[in-house]
């Protein structure tokens, strides 16, 4: 594998790094020389590199959103970006065939220690690629298929090629077309009919290097009557240079499925982190985005639905916090195209030390969607003066026998709030992570348990040395 | 002689650039309790707030000592975990803290080395939770969010209890209290009472028929007017406080 990779690249500009731990890393730049050689270090079937390559020049042609923080959007250099670093010879099953660096940062991460207490798969990438995947044995009898994307594509090509790009594609957006044409790693995850997957399945995404980019592509296909929950984490080291991660992800919900996506993003605050979410409901199918973002330098991610099949459900219930230099741009989309499609959006936001939220929303009801209900609550915290939340709520509501509800609320943390928690003891910045952790309880309480308890310890953190 | 556990000397203090108490003191001692009596806008909240520390209230002048330390030389969370305990006449809501959190983590801030174990503080809940007649499951719902009033009362005499305060002190933490309820907080406020100093703010002589004060003040825009044994409560609920003067407008104390 390794030398095959080296051949594919071989004359080419884009030197190795680290030979000895078999890597691969890109020199930084993106065109298609780089888009050709992803796709045939993988060994790509050919339709996957025409549409990487047609996506790369979607890519180039399509300008930068106009709206949404442009400042920081045109901050990016793509040019400075690596796109491909591979930084393992293969993904492992055992952890013990990780190589030791890599193993010591998920052991750290705890990623090892939760698959053995309460997940029911794992994989684990760094950098480009998956170092490690499992499933319990239980699940792969019951026919789950659970894969990284890359081996995904290798064995099950013809799913693959049905449904990738089929939700979101390569044209939705800038970010959605580059993810297509570079895209590396993320999940492919099928439920065959009626299985129900009891125990979460989880990815880890870790970017490790300087300046990387990381753009893993998942697939969920939950098959009729099925339900999975999924859950996702991600955290990169803190440097002065920016890293780039663009994710899409497509869920096909069938009839009567159920899919549940739950994502703590703690980015470090030099990562864009610019996502495409989105799910398909057919009729009587539920799609839940639990999507909590803390870290990152700019999000911008509206986890969508589309309601497709008559009583399918959609909820999207996100936090965001905005620390110092942070802005986080996130909100939901839902399009109710058949009858009897309810929809509910929570959405929270926490902005602190001159950082920026913003909830930025969309649902539309077509005029065949009858009996629909809609309900849309945001509520933003300002924890000090210098910090902005704002929001932009669309509505088109193209039948009126829809129940739709909306409620925004801005507040701040209160004096006497302060004060009581403090006269039970605690001190300023403990009282504002107790205010914090409860405003964020509805999000929380949603999470698996170990989740919910490793987010409120960090946004504790982030409390921390907070208060002048 | 033994450190009181509170000295008031003379303090007057400004809200909002109004001054609201002026010139007041007071002594407390372990085993005492005092209760103040006084007509809404008295200034007994103000009293009750300036010694817990709330940031919105001034000593322009005058000392306080806690323990024997001078109080501004602590901070609010400081005076609690040294063993101040105030009840608010109105608790603030914390939505999205649970109540068994909330109170696990004030134990351990206030009581420190001494806090007990998780076990054994479950065990010291339902003791107290017994006593107050409050329901299991309360502690899952969210800090004074959606309580009703008695709830309310109840919530600050259930952290008073696990507290283990050496001064309470409890601003009106009887009105709109049903009698049943009453006599339930009571018997709350009266075994921690044994062990420490209770300062118990109130404009009813309710309260004071479970209580047995040792003290009672009379205040009267914003100073002391009177001190006497339970008797003056008596007093004061039978006659009002049309015939107490604000010192310095009559000069004349009966
Ligand atoms: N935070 C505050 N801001 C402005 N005025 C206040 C504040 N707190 C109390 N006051 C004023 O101080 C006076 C005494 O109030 P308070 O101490 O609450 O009285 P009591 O508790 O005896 O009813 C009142 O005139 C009240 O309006
Ligand atoms: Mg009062």
């Amino acid at each position: 594998m390794k030398e095959q990779a080296r051949d594919a690249v071989g004359d080419y500009r884009f030197g190795f790094h680290d030979p000895e731990n078999a890597t691969i890393r890109f020199d930084s730049g993106l065109s298609e020389e780089v888009v050709r050689n992803i796709s045939a270090i993988k060994e790509e079937p050919q339709w996957m590199t025409d549409i990487r390559v047609k996506a790369l020049h979607h890519f180039f042609e399509r300008p930068m959103p106009e709206w949404g923080n442009s400042e920081m959007l045109d901050g990016i250099d793509f040019e400075s970006i690596c796109y491909f670093l591979k930084s393992s010879a293969g993904t492992e099953t055992s952890w013990d065939e990780v190589p030791d660096d890599i193993k010591r940062t998920f052991d750290r991460l705890g990623i090892p220690d939760a698959e053995q207490k309460w997940l029911g798969g794992v994989t684990a990438q760094y950098e480009s690629e998956a170092v490690y995947h499992s499933i319990r044995d239980d699940l792969e009898e019951q026919g789950v298929i659970f894969l990284d994307m890359d081996s995904g594509l290798k064995e099950h090509e013809d799913i693959v090629k049905q449904y990738f790009g089929s939700v979101v594609p390569y044209s939705d957006n800038k970010f959605s077309a580059l993810n297509t044409a570079v895209w590396s790693g993320g999940s492919f995850l099928v439920i065959p009919e009626g299985v129900h997957v009891e125990m979460p399945v989880q990815a880890y995404f870790r970017i490790n290097a300087k300046n990387m980019g990381q753009f893993e592509r998942t697939l969920i296909i939950a098959k009729a009557g099925s339900s999975i929950h999924y859950v996702e984490g991600c955290t990169a080291p803190s440097y002065s240079t920016e890293s780039l991660h663009s994710a899409v992800v497509e869920l096909i919900a069938e009839e009567g499925s159920h899919i549940r996506y739950s994502t703590v993003q703690n980015w470090s605050s030099n990562v864009y982190n610019l996502v495409t979410k989105r799910g398909v409901a057919h009729k009587n199918a539920s799609i839940e985005w639990v999507d909590g973002n803390i870290g990152s330098k700019l999000t911008m991610k509206y986890p969508a639905v589309i309601l497709k099949g008559e009583g399918a459900h959609a909820e999207v219930i996100s936090v965001a916090y905005a620390g110092e230099g942070q802005h986080q741009d996130a909100g939901s989309k839902v399009h109710h195209l058949a009858p009897r499609t309810t929809s509910r959006i929570l959405s929270k936001s926490i902005s602190k030390n001159g950082g920026r939220s913003s909830y930025r929303g969309m649902v539309q009801v077509s005029p065949k969607a009858h009996g629909c209900k809609v309900s849309v609550v945001c509520d933003a915290l300002l924890l000090d003066e210098d910090s902005r939340s704002d929001t932009y709520p669309t509505m088109e509501v193209a039948n009126n026998s829809c129940g739709v509800e909306h409620e925004a609320s801005v507040s701040k943390v209160s004096g006497d709030q302060l004060f009581y928690l403090m006269s039970r003891g605690h001190t300023e910045e403990e009282a504002m992570g107790m205010i914090v952790n409860g405003f964020f309880e509805p999000f929380t309480k949603e999470l698996p348990m170990e989740y919910a308890v490793e987010l409120n310890r960090l946004l504790e953190m982030e409390m921390e040395g907070s208060i002048g | 002689m033994v450190t009181p556990l509170l000295s008031i000397e003379d303090i007057h203090v400004d809200v909002d650039g109004n001054q609201v108490i002026k010139g007041l003191s007071m002594e407390i001692r372990k085993g005492e309790v005092h209760a103040i009596m006084g007509r809404n806008g008295a200034g007994k909240s103000t009293l009750a707030h300036v010694l817990m520390g709330h940031p919105d209230y001034e000593v322009t002048s005058g000392s306080v000592r806690f323990l024997g330390r001078p109080l501004e030389e602590l901070e609010v969370w400081e005076r609690a975990r040294a063993g101040m305990f105030l009840s608010f006449q109105y608790p603030q809501a914390i939505p999205g803290v649970q109540v068994g959190t909330f109170l696990r983590k004030s134990v351990q801030a206030v009581r420190g080395d001494d806090a007990p174990s998780n076990k054994e503080l479950r065990m010291e809940m339902k003791k107290a939770m017994e006593a107050l007649g409050v329901d299991r499951s309360f502690l899952a719902r969210y800090v004074n969010d959606g309580f009703s009033g008695g709830e309310k009362k109840r919530l600050e005499i259930l952290q008073m209890l696990l507290l283990t305060p050496e001064l309470a002190i409890l601003d009106e933490t009887d009105s709109g209290l049903d009698i049943d309820t009453l006599r339930t907080v009571a018997t709350g406020i009266n075994s921690v009472a044994e062990n420490s100093g209770c300062l118990v703010i109130t404009h009813y002589q309710r309260l004071l028929d479970y209580l047995k004060p040792t003290h009672v003040h009379v205040m009267i825009d914003g100073a002391i007017v009177m001190t006497g044994g339970p008797e003056l409560a008596l007093e004061v609920e039978e006659k009002g406080y049309d015939w107490l003067q604000p010192t310095g407008t009559t000069g004349v104390l009966p």
